[in-house]
This record gives structure tokens, C-alpha cells and sequence, in this order.
């Protein structure tokens, strides 16, 4: 039995754990039937091309862990950004740990999803948003088909939440390898504004897949920060699909770190409901040691006068592959969009791969649209200046990285939240370099 | 303090110098002279440690220590310092963040703890002041979008924050405006010590109105060929090269 059989056959189980008498229910029992129909992608499929999770979909991977851990919270603070107050939703093996979250019903929801797939006070949020951005592809319709945990954040109509809310995702190894299929909604109300921070680690060698599902709804004039620190542990693979839907005028960003894991895949794609928005997207990306990490971004204009913004920077070494699939489509209606994109790479080595490729389909004719692809190296110039000052070869390397991610790094809205991912950069270069960016 | 013999380099399979001596002391300033494309600025590189340059015979050396085989930042540990000709744009990194590495790094190097934050802004404070640089200039990408005399303002400054044993300037003067040539100038006059040594490379007797030389060479075709005090500089802004070409010819 292979693994999408093996899941197939678990669903009926699964059954018995939530309510099938929710409408919601319906929506999940769809969603089997599509991932029945189209299974895991391929590389035969265009946008799949430069990753195979073929090595990833073993039948040996535990759906469900048999039994719960506990974690301490000062054998895992260090993976918190701790320096700052904040809420916190904790989940250990796909299962929500009341110890190490924060959560808040005052005046906000930051809670669990599986609380609000069932309380009948979230049915009409459930109802209005649940499912509702998602593309039903393979890997999306499974999630949606087993979702039950993750992050439900309702911010109503003008509140501006009081501090970050950090999303955290741990797995304590107690399979072997252990398959994790969060779900997450964002509802950010008019003129509200919430800066979330999510992170997925595994905390021993054993495997870990994870195929996330978030839906991230702006409405009028909210302004949503997400931040993505993706520094999981070599064993670990992430698909990661977030959605998000604009409403007009709002303003939404999402930067993604990718400096760990074995295999990771960002599917992050933006639909615009709304006139007069943007969007941001940007990532820095370092691999070495034959990671994979796969950028597929999409950013859908379909109402005129809307904005986004795209910069990414990869540094690849060591036999690891970078993907960047950037796509922009700017619908006819779409008139006076701004769609910028910028995506520049480093290749420390020639046993590094990128695979980096623009598709721009615009259909408007009043549009400012711009798309700039680079691939380089180290200068050598630069190297000798900044050795001729004292700066050893690894720290000038280092230096220069630092620089040439220094426009995504400079974008990030939480201090703390900067210091610590300037730290993790630090440290995957091997360098301390004594200063704070 | 500095000790070249028989110095010969070669860029690319190309011989550029071809048999280099010069001895430079403590508290010594020297001037190196000489036209476009005779191998100055590849003397400077090679004593900076460039790679780009293969040393095929002879020897730097730097208080009695072989430099031939040291990596730049080794040489700049042991305290040479070279104010490019054309300093690198380096974008993303900030001049205060490139000045704290460099002077951590070269402390590390020396066996020194770092340099405690106050300090290193009290000395950047002072430094900046002596050079008379605008405070938001540290906080900008290092030389991105400097104009050429903001550049060569910001190498003196570099200078200054390092306080090396061996200075060279290569052309600092170029793209300075007359008020700014002075304020280099009396940087570098102020950082000069007993201990330390300064070698000027230029094109134009007025930066030695303000640097004073105790010697000055000519460089031709990858050889030093004259030697002389600052009064051969007057000289050759007066008659050019051409009367030391036959003098060597012949
Ligand atoms: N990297 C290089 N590759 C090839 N040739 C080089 C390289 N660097 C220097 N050269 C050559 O070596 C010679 C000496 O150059 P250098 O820059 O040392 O001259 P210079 O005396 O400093 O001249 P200027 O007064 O114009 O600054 C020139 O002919 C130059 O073209
Ligand atoms: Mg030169």
C-alpha cells in the first residue's frame, strides 16, 4: 500500500474523531475525493518541474502519532522570540499544547482551529471563510480533507492587536517519521492589524513531513505582517501553502526565511478582492548540504490601481537546489497594477543549483510590471577589500551575504524579530560577526 | 619597518614588476611617483596580499616577517593598510557594521577582546570628526553612491579607526576637492607617528605641499628608477617623465 492509499484507507478513522454532522464536514469529505482523483504531484506537472517529493511520500510515515508528549517550556524557549510579549499557539504533533500556548478570547480569538471548527459562536466565520482561498489541488484538498488542528486568529473591525502572535509547530520525534497536516485561518478584520510569526521544528533526527495549509483573509484597509522562519532540522520537509485574499486597500506582506530543512516547498499565493492594495512578498533563502527549497509564488491582480512587491535572495553551496517560480497574472480589468519582482541569487559553489523563472501574463495594457532575474557570485573585488581591512575570508563572505539580503532583513517590522533571524543567519554561516543589523 | 627585494609580479602571465627595491622606516613618508600603467597601483595590490597577483621572485617584508604568503587580512593584522584607488561599493553593509567587524576581527586576530560598544562609538565619534564626515554617512551602504571624494574620505577615515603601522595611499588625492585635500591631508598628518609609515602614491606634487615626503621614488615600467627628496617631485611636475625615460634608456 502506498501512501496516498495508506491515507485514503486512514480517513474513515480519522471520521471518528470530529463531528460529521458539521457542515463543515462536507467540505472535508470533497476534498478526499479530490485528492483521491488528482494524488500527489509529479514533476510531470509544470509547476512541480524542479521538485520531487518522491523521495518524501513513504508509506512508512505514521499519519497519526499514537501518543502525546509534553514539552517543557525551557527545553524549547530558544526556538520562541522570546525577547517580546506575545501570544502563542503551540502545537506538539499536530496536537495543541495548552502548557506552552498564550492564547486570548478578549476582544481577539487566538485559538485553535479545531475549537473554532466546532463551536457553533465560529460557524458563520467557518462558514464565510473556511475553504474559501484555498486552491484544490492534491496536496491542498488532503489538508483540507484531514483538517482539524492549527491556528484560527479572528481580529475583529479595528483592533490592532498588542503584540505578535507566534505560531509554532513542534515535532518531538516519537515515530519514526511522522506526517503533520496543519490547517490555519486568518481573518483580520476592517482597519485591524496583526503581525504573526510561524515556525516549524522538529526537535530530533527522526522525519518529519509537513504539508501546511493557511488561509490569510485582509478585509478593508487591515494590514497583516506574517513572518516564516523556516530552520528545521535536516530530516524535516515542509510544504507550505498559505493563501491570502485582499480586500481593497490592505495591505498584507509575507517574508519567508528558508535556512533549514531537507526539502521545502512555499506555494504562497495572493488574490486581490479589492482595489487599491498591496502586497509583499519576500525571502531570504541559504542552503548548503543538498537542501531543497522551492519558492512557487503567485500574485493574482485582478481588480485595477493594486501593488505588489517581490524580492527574494538566494545564496546556494554545497550541492543544494533553489527554485524560484514567480508568477504574476494581471487581469484585464486589472489597470495601473504595479507588479514588481526581484529575484537575485548567489551560487557559492558549481555543485549548487538555481532554477529561477519569471512568468509574467499580463492582459491589461495600462500596467507597470517589472521582473529582474540574477545569478551570480561573490565579487572578488569586494572579498579583497574587505580582507584588506582585517575581515577573515569566512566573515567577509559572510558580510557580503549579510549585505546582499540586507534589503529583505531591513523590511522586517519586529526588532527583536530581526535580531534573531540575523542570529540564525549568523549561525548556518558559521560566523559571529558582532553586530546587531 | 617594510622591506622589498627584487620584488617581481606578474598579473595574468603578465610581468608588471620586474625587480622592485625599497626599504621604508619608521616614521618615513615616501612618495611614489610615476605615469599611468607603471605598475603602482599592483605594487600597493601586492603588498596588500591581492591573489590576483603571482609574486614569481623576491620578498615584502613587514618588521622582519615574510609577507610573501600571508592572506590579506593576516597582512592587515599585522598592520598594513591600503586606501584603494577605486574603493568597492559594497551594498547591504553599513560603514559603522564594516568598521566594527574589521576592528573586532583585528582584535580577535591579536588576541584582544572585543572592542566595547561606547568605545567603538566614542572612537567612531572622534574619527569622524577628525575627518569631517557627516554621521549619516555611517549609517549608509559602504561607498554606495559615494561621490569619488566621499570615497577617499571614507578610506582616511577607515585609516584612522585601524591605525596601522604601514599606511599606503594609493591616489587618495584623486576626486578631492581642494578643502577636502586638506582635510585629508591633515588627517593623515595627524595619525603619523614614530612608529608608523606612510607610503603616498600620486600624480601631483600638491598633495605633497600638505604630505610631506622624505623620499620619492619613480616607478617606470614596473622598476623604481629614481629616488630623490620631495624636491624631485617639483621636478617632475615642472618636466614630466620624459628626461628620466632617456635617463634610463641611456
Ligand atoms: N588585473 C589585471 N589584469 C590585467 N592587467 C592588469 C591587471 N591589473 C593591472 N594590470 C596592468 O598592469 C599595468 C600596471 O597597472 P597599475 O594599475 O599598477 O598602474 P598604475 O601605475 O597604478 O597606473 P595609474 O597611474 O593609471 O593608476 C597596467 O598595464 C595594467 O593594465
Ligand atoms: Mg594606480
Amino acid at each position: 500500500m502506498d501512501l496516498k492509499d495508506k491515507l485514503l484507507s486512514s480517513f474513515m478513522a480519522f471520521e471518528d474523531t470530529v463531528d460529521v454532522n458539521l457542515p463543515v464536514h462536507e467540505v472535508r469529505t470533497e476534498a478526499i475525493k479530490n485528492f483521491e482523483a488528482q494524488g500527489f504531484p509529479t514533476k510531470k506537472m509544470e509547476s512541480w518541474k524542479y521538485t520531487s517529493l518522491k523521495g518524501l511520500l513513504k508509506s512508512d510515515l505514521s499519519v497519526f502519532p499514537k501518543k502525546e508528549t509534553t514539552l517543557e517550556y525551557k527545553d524549547v524557549k530558544k526556538y520562541f522570540i522570546h525577547e517580546i510579549e506575545s501570544y502563542r499557539i503551540v502545537l506538539v504533533d499536530g496536537v495543541y499544547s495548552s502548557q506552552l500556548s498564550e492564547t486570548s478570547h478578549d476582544g481577539i480569538d487566538v485559538c485553535l482551529m479545531s475549537a473554532a471548527l466546532c463551536k457553533p459562536k465560529y460557524r458563520l466565520i467557518i462558514e464565510n471563510y473556511f475553504n474559501k482561498t484555498a486552491e484544490a489541488d492534491g496536496l491542498t484538498s488532503l489538508n483540507t480533507a484531514f483538517s482539524k488542528e492549527g491556528a484560527f486568529i479572528n481580529i475583529p473591525r479595528g483592533v490592532v492587536v498588542d503584540k505578535p502572535i507566534q505560531i509554532i509547530h513542534f515535532s518531538t520525534g516519537i515515530e519514526p517519521s511522522l506526517m503533520l497536516q496543519p490547517r490555519s485561518l486568518v481573518v483580520a478584520g476592517e482597519n485591524s492589524h496583526v503581525q504573526i510569526i510561524e515556525r516549524h521544528q522538529s526537535l530530533t533526527a527522526n522525519a518529519t513531513l509537513t504539508n501546511s495549509v493557511t488561509e490569510i483573509f485582509a478585509n478593508k484597509r487591515a494590514i497583516v505582517d506574517y513572518y516564516k522562519i523556516q530552520n528545521d532540522g535536516e530530516a524535516a520537509s515542509l510544504i507550505d501553502n498559505t493563501y491570502i485574499s485582499q480586500q481593497q486597500n490592505s495591505h498584507v506582506s509575507v517574508h519567508t526565511f528558508s535556512l533549514g530543512g531537507k526539502l521545502t516547498r512555499n506555494n504562497l499565493q495572493f488574490f486581490h478582492k479589492g482595489e487599491h492594495l498591496d502586497s509583499t512578498l519576500k525571502g531570504v533563502t541559504i542552503t548548503d548540504r543538498k537542501q531543497h527549497v522551492d519558492h512557487s509564488t503567485l500574485v493574482h491582480h485582478a481588480q485595477p490601481n493594486c501593488e505588489s512587491h517581490q524580492d527574494y535572495k538566494g545564496i546556494y553551496a554545497d550541492k543544494s537546489t533553489g527554485v524560484f517560480n514567480g508568477r504574476i497574472i494581471v487581469e484585464k480589468e486589472a489597470q495601473k497594477t504595479n507588479g514588481f519582482q526581484q529575484n537575485n541569487n548567489i551560487l557559492l559553489d558549481d555543485t549548487a543549483t538555481i532554477n529561477a523563472k519569471p512568468q509574467l501574463e499580463i492582459f491589461a495594457d495600462d500596467v507597470k510590471c517589472s521582473h529582474g532575474c540574477t545569478i551570480g557570485q561573490l565579487d572578488d573585488e569586494a572579498m579583497f577589500y574587505l580582507q584588506a581591512r582585517g575581515i577573515p575570508e569566512k566573515e567577509a563572505k559572510a558580510l557580503l551575504m549579510f549585505g546582499f539580503a540586507n534589503n529583505v532583513l531591513e523590511s522586517v517590522k519586529i526588532p527583536q524579530l530581526k535580531q534573531r533571524i540575523t542570529k540564525l543567519i549568523a549561525q548556518k554561516l558559521g560566523v559571529d560577526l558582532g553586530f546587531d543589523l | 619597518m617594510l622591506k622589498i627585494k627584487n620584488l617581481h609580479a606578474n598579473v595574468e602571465g603578465k610581468e608588471i614588476l620586474k625587480g622592485i627595491n625599497l626599504e621604508v622606516n619608521p616614521g618615513e613618508v615616501h612618495a611614489i611617483m610615476g605615469p599611468n600603467g607603471s605598475g603602482k597601483s599592483t605594487l600597493a595590490s601586492v603588498i596588500a596580499g591581492n591573489e590576483d597577483f603571482e609574486i614569481t621572485e623576491g620578498t615584502v617584508e613587514l618588521e622582519e616577517e615574510e609577507l610573501n604568503e600571508m592572506a590579506p587580512e593576516e597582512r592587515a593584522h599585522q598592520g598594513v593598510f591600503l586606501s584603494f584607488q577605486y574603493p568597492v561599493e559594497i551594498p547591504g553593509v553599513t560603514v559603522t557594521n564594516f568598521m566594527k567587524t574589521a576592528i573586532n576581527e583585528t582584535r580577535k586576530a591579536r588576541g584582544l577582546e572585543e572592542m566595547p560598544a561606547n568605545e567603538m562609538l566614542k572612537k567612531i565619534r572622534e574619527k569622524s570628526e577628525l575627518l569631517e564626515i557627516d554621521r549619516k554617512f555611517l549609517s549608509r551602504s559602504l561607498n554606495e553612491g559615494f561621490s569619488g571624494g566621499e570615497k577617499k574620505r571614507n578610506e582616511i577615515f577607515q585609516m584612522a579607526m585601524l591605525e596601522p603601522k604601514l599606511a599606503i595611499l594609493d591616489e587618495t588625492d584623486s576626486g578631492l576637492d581642494i578643502d577636502a585635500l586638506k582635510i585629508v591631508a591633515n588627517g593623515v598628518n595627524r595619525l603619523k607617528t614614530k612608529e608608523n609609515a606612510t607610503i603616498v602614491i600620486t600624480h601631483y606634487q600638491r598633495l605633497l605641499d600638505y604630505i610631506v615626503p622624505d623620499h620619492v621614488h619613480v616607478l617606470l615600467n614596473g622598476k623604481i628608477v629614481k629616488s630623490g627628496g620631495k624636491e624631485l617631485a617639483l621636478e617632475l611636475e615642472e618636466k614630466g617623465y620624459d628626461w628620466i625615460k632617456q635617463e634610463v634608456a641611456v
